[in-house]
C-alpha cells in the first residue's frame, strides 16, 4: 500500500517538521518513504508545503499530485490543494485559521481548532503537532505506532524537553 | 680555478625563452637561490601563471603547477591546504595578480594563506604584446591605450603592496626593485625572507617586484631599467607595506 | 546489511564522499544544494586532515579543487547551474591536466540566474563539454537519495581510474528530498597516482601538473591519448537501469527524477495494457548508447521524458539512428512533468504510430 501526505501552511508553522516526523516515523516502521519540501528564498511567511509518501514498496516519484491525506494550515492551501485530493482521501484542517469547509462530498474532512488549542496549552508553535495527532488518529494508514522512536530523532539534542511537549501536543489532537 | 658563481641548483638547465634584457631571468635566479638557501628545493611546489612567466614549469626543478590566468593563489591554497608541511610559491605578473586574478588575491590574503607570493611588476601585459595593465602609469602608451591611459576612462593604477597592506591579516608584505645591483640584493633578501616566514609558518608574504619590459615599452634594456627609477619607483614606491613580525616586536 | 538513515540527497552525497576519503573540500553557498557545504563545514574541520574552505567564489572553489587534485588527494567542489558556469575554467583545466576530482551540480532552472526549483537542463553543458577544448566529464545522474550517496563514491573511484573530473548531475529535487539511504562502507581510493606534485624530496625529476603544449603536434598527441581513455570508459562505465523492457512496446528514456515520474506513468499505462518500459540512464556521459539501439530493434518509439527543452533527446536520437520516432515529453524553468503529461505524451505518440487504433 502506498499513502501520499500533502502537508501545507504558512512558512514557519512547522509544516516541514510535520513531514519529517511521518518521515521518521515510517522509517522506524521499516517502510519506504520519501519527503519532499518546497524550497523557497522566505525563512518564514508565504506558503510552505511538504510531500511525504509512505509505501509498503519502493516510492516511485516523491512527487504528489493527487494525494490520499492533505493536511493544510492556512487557506490558501486549502484553496490551492482540495481539488487535488484523491476521492475517498481525507482533508485535516486547522480550523481556527482557515475559516470556511471543505466543499467537497467525496472526501473525508476533519476539523481541528489545533492553532487555538496549541495556545491555550502554552505551546502556541506547536499547532501542527496538535494536527497531526488527529491525523495519527483518523487515517488507518498512519497509525500511532513508533512515534516516540521518531520524536526522538526530529527533537533537537539540545532541547530535550520539547519531546514531552511534542508529545503532549500530539496527545491533544489524538484526543480531539 | 675557484668559481665564484653559478646558476642555482633549483633551476632546471632548460633555455629560458624571455626576451633580451628582460629581468625575469633575475628574478627566476633570486627565487632559486631562496630555494636553495634554504634547503627547501625538494619540499617546494611552485604555480607558474599565464603570462610571460607561464612556462616557469620548465624552468624551476622542484614539483610545479600550471594555474589558469590569475587562479595561481587558489591553487595554491588546494596545495598548501593538501600538503602544508610543504613549502608553496606562486609567481604571477600584473594581468594575472592585479587583474583578473584580484579576487584570489585579495581573499589569499585576508586568510593569512601560508604561501609565498612573487609579484612581478612590469606595468604591461608582455605575452600578449604590450597591452594596458592594471598597473600602467597614467598616460603609459600601451596597444591598448595608444593614447596614453587616460585615467578618466581607463582608471588609476593600482598599488598591490598598498591595498593588501589596508588588510589586517596578511604577515608580509614588501615592494623592491631589479634595475641595480643595490635592488636586486635588496630584493634577494626580501624573496629569501618571504619563504623563511612560510617554512615559520607565520602565513602571507608576497613580494612585489618593479620590473621592466623593453621589448613592449619600445625602448633599450638600459633605457627601460631607467624608466623603471625615473617613473616606476617614484609611482610604486619600494620599502616593507605591512610586516606583522616587526609591529609585534615592537609592541612588545 | 547496514541500518538505513534518513537524510537530504545533498547531505548524502557530502557523508558519501566523506566516507570515500575525501577530505577536502571548497564551496560557495547556492540554492538548492548549500546543505551539502554546511554539512562539510560542520564535519570535516573535526576530521584529522579535513579541510573545509567556503572559498571567494565558485572560480577560486574550483581551482583550490585544481590545487589539492595536484597532489593526488581525493577532492570535491559542489554548486548549482550558476554557479557550476563559473566552474566551467577549472573543470576543462582539471580536465586537460588529466586530474581526478569530483564535481556536484544541484541543478536549477536557468539561463541566467534563472530560478531555484529543480532542472536538468544543465545536460548539453555537463556531457558536451561546457568548458573549452575537446573533453568529457564521467556523468553520473542520481535517482533516488541511496544514489546520490552510492554514485558519489563510483564517482571518486571512476576519477580515480581514468584520471579525470567525474561530475553528479542531480536536481533540486534530488539535493531537497529526503529517503532513507544505506550509507557506504568507508573504503579509501587505491590508485597509485605517481604523477602528483608532493615535492620531489630530491629523490626524482619534478613533476608538472599542466595543460599547455604550445606545439600543437604534442598537444595533439594529448588528445589523442586521453580519448583513448574516453573509449575505454565508453567500453567499461556505461550503466543504465532497464525497467519492463522485456515486453515493452513503447520506451520511455529519462533519468533523474524525470525517470521517477516515468515509473508511476508506466504503472499506470500497463494497467490500461498498454506496455511501455524506461530506460533510465545512470550515466549520461558515456550515453547508453548501445541499450537505446537495441531497444530501437523491438519498440515502436521513444519518449525522451526531460526538464529542459530537450537536450537528451538528441542523444537518444543519435543512438537510435533515426529509426523510430523520438518525442519530447518535457518542462522548463523548474517545472516537472507530471505522470498525466507523460501519459498523454506516450498515448499521443501510440496513436501515431497505430494509426489510432488504439
Amino acid at each position: 500500500m502506498t499513502t501520499q501526505i500533502l502537508i501545507a501552511g504558512f512558512g514557519g508553522q512547522g509544516i516541514l517538521f510535520s513531514g519529517k516526523l511521518l518521515a521518521y516515523k515510517a522509517l522506524a516502521e521499516g517502510k519506504e518513504l520519501s519527503w519532499l519540501p518546497s524550497y523557497g528564498p522566505e525563512m518564514r511567511g508565504g506558503t510552505a508545503s511538504c510531500s511525504v509518501t509512505i509505501s509498503d514498496e519502493p516510492v516511485g516519484s516523491p512527487i504528489i499530485d493527487h494525494p490520499d491525506v492533505l493536511i493544510v494550515m492556512n487557506l490558501p492551501s486549502l484553496d490551492k490543494y482540495e481539488s487535488t485530493v484523491k476521492p475517498g482521501g481525507m482533508i485535516f484542517v486547522d480550523s481556527t485559521l482557515v475559516t470556511r469547509k471543505v466543499s467537497r462530498a467525496d472526501v473525508k474532512a476533519f476539523y481541528i481548532p489545533s492553532t487555538k488549542m496549541a495556545q491555550d496549552m502554552g505551546m502556541p508553535t506547536l499547532a501542527n503537532i496538535v494536527l497531526l495527532g488527529k491525523v495519527l488518529k483518523e487515517c488507518p494508514a498512519i497509525s500511532r505506532s513508533y512515534l516516540e522512536e521518531a520524536l526522538k530523532k526530529v527533537v533537537s539534542a539540545k532541547h530535550p524537553e520539547l519531546y514531552d511537549y511534542n508529545l503532549k501536543a500530539i496527545d491533544a489532537g489524538y484526543g480531539a | 680555478m675557484a668559481i665564484v658563481f653559478q646558476k642555482p641548483a633549483s633551476l632546471t638547465d632548460k633555455e629560458l625563452h624571455y626576451c633580451p634584457g628582460c629581468p625575469h631571468g633575475i628574478i627566476h635566479r633570486l627565487v632559486a637561490q631562496a630555494i636553495d638557501a634554504l634547503g627547501i628545493e625538494g619540499k617546494t611546489i611552485g604555480v607558474a601563471p599565464v603570462g610571460c612567466a607561464v612556462m616557469a614549469y620548465d624552468y624551476f626543478s622542484c614539483d610545479m603547477v600550471e594555474a589558469a590566468h590569475g587562479r595561481a593563489p587558489a591553487v595554491a591554497t588546494g596545495l598548501k591546504r593538501s600538503l602544508p608541511e610543504n613549502v608553496i610559491f606562486t609567481y604571477q605578473g600584473d594581468g594575472d595578480l592585479a587583474s583578473i586574478g584580484m579576487a584570489e588575491t585579495v581573499h589569499a590574503a585576508t586568510r593569512n594563506e601560508n604561501i609565498t607570493i612573487i609579484f612581478v611588476n612590469n606595468a604591461i601585459y608582455g605575452m600578449t604584446g604590450g597591452q594596458m595593465a592594471p598597473t600602467s602609469l597614467p598616460g603609459q602608451v600601451t596597444q591598448t591605450s595608444p593614447y596614453g591611459r587616460d585615467v578618466r576612462t581607463q582608471g588609476y593604477p593600482i598599488r598591490v603592496c598598498e591595498l593588501l597592506s589596508a588588510l589586517d591579516a596578511p604577515y608580509y608584505i614588501e615592494r623592491v626593485a631589479v634595475n641595480n645591483v643595490k635592488n636586486v640584493n635588496a630584493a634577494k633578501k626580501a624573496i629569501e625572507k618571504a619563504f623563511r616566514n612560510q617554512i615559520e609558518g607565520k602565513g602571507f608574504s608576497l613580494i612585489e617586484v618593479v620590473s621592466a619590459c623593453p621589448t613592449n615599452w619600445g625602448m633599450t634594456p638600459q633605457k627601460a631599467l631607467q624608466w623603471v627609477e625615473d617613473k616606476m619607483i617614484p609611482y610604486y614606491p619600494l620599502g616593507v607595506f605591512k610586516d606583522r613580525g616587526a609591529e609585534a616586536k615592537e609592541a612588545n | 546489511m547496514t541500518e538505513k538513515v534518513l537524510m537530504k540527497g545533498n547531505e548524502a552525497i557530502a557523508e558519501a564522499a566523506l566516507r570515500s576519503g575525501c577530505l577536502h573540500y571548497f564551496g560557495y553557498p547556492i540554492t538548492p544544494q548549500t546543505e551539502l557545504t554546511a554539512y562539510m563545514a560542520k564535519r570535516l574541520p573535526k576530521m584529522e586532515g579535513g579541510v573545509f574552505l567556503q572559498a571567494e567564489s565558485e572560480i577560486s572553489a574550483i581551482n583550490m579543487v585544481y590545487g589539492v587534485a595536484s597532489t593526488g588527494k581525493r577532492v570535491m567542489t559542489s554548486s548549482s547551474s550558476p554557479g557550476v558556469s563559473l566552474k566551467q575554467e577549472g573543470i576543462s583545466y582539471i580536465a586537460g591536466s588529466d586530474l581526478p576530482a569530483v564535481i556536484v551540480n544541484v541543478q536549477r532552472g536557468g539561463p541566467g540566474l534563472g530560478g531555484i526549483q529543480p532542472s536538468q537542463s544543465d545536460y548539453f553543458q555537463a556531457t558536451k563539454g561546457g568548458g573549452h577544448g575537446d573533453y568529457h566529464l564521467i556523468v553520473l545522474t542520481p535517482s533516488s537519495v541511496q544514489e546520490m550517496a552510492d554514485l558519489t563514491s563510483l564517482a571518486f573511484d571512476l576519477a580515480d581510474k581514468y584520471r579525470c573530473p567525474a561530475m553528479l548531475l542531480a536536481d533540486g529535487t534530488m539535493g531537497q528530498m529526503m529517503e532513507p539511504v544505506a550509507l557506504p562502507e568507508p573504503h579509501m581510493g587505491t590508485v597509485e597516482k605517481p604523477w602528483a606534485v608532493t615535492g620531489t624530496q630530491m629523490k626524482r625529476k619534478h613533476n608538472v601538473v599542466n595543460s599547455l603544449y604550445l606545439q600543437p603536434e604534442v598537444l595533439e598527441k594529448t588528445n589523442f591519448e586521453r580519448f583513448e581513455r574516453y573509449r575505454q570508459i565508453e567500453e567499461n562505465e556505461v550503466r543504465y537501469e532497464s525497467y519492463l523492457m522485456d515486453d515493452a512496446e513503447y520506451c520511455i528514456v529519462a533519468f533523474g527524477i524525470a525517470a521517477r515520474v516515468a515509473k508511476n506513468a508506466i504503472t499506470m499505462m500497463r494497467k490500461d495494457g498498454l506496455k511501455v518500459g524506461l530506460i533510465r540512464p545512470i550515466t549520461v556521459w558515456p550515453f547508453p548508447k548501445k541499450a537505446i539501439r537495441e531497444a530501437a530493434d523491438k519498440v515502436k518509439g521513444f519518449v525522451s521524458v526531460e526538464l529542459s527543452m530537450g537536450q537528451m533527446i538528441e542523444d537518444v536520437r543519435l543512438a537510435e539512428e533515426c529509426r523510430r520516432p523520438v518525442v519530447l515529453c518535457n518542462r522548463a524553468g523548474g517545472m516537472i512533468p507530471g505522470v498525466d503529461q507523460i501519459i498523454a505524451v506516450t498515448k499521443d505518440l501510440v496513436s501515431s504510430v497505430e494509426g489510432g487504433a488504439r
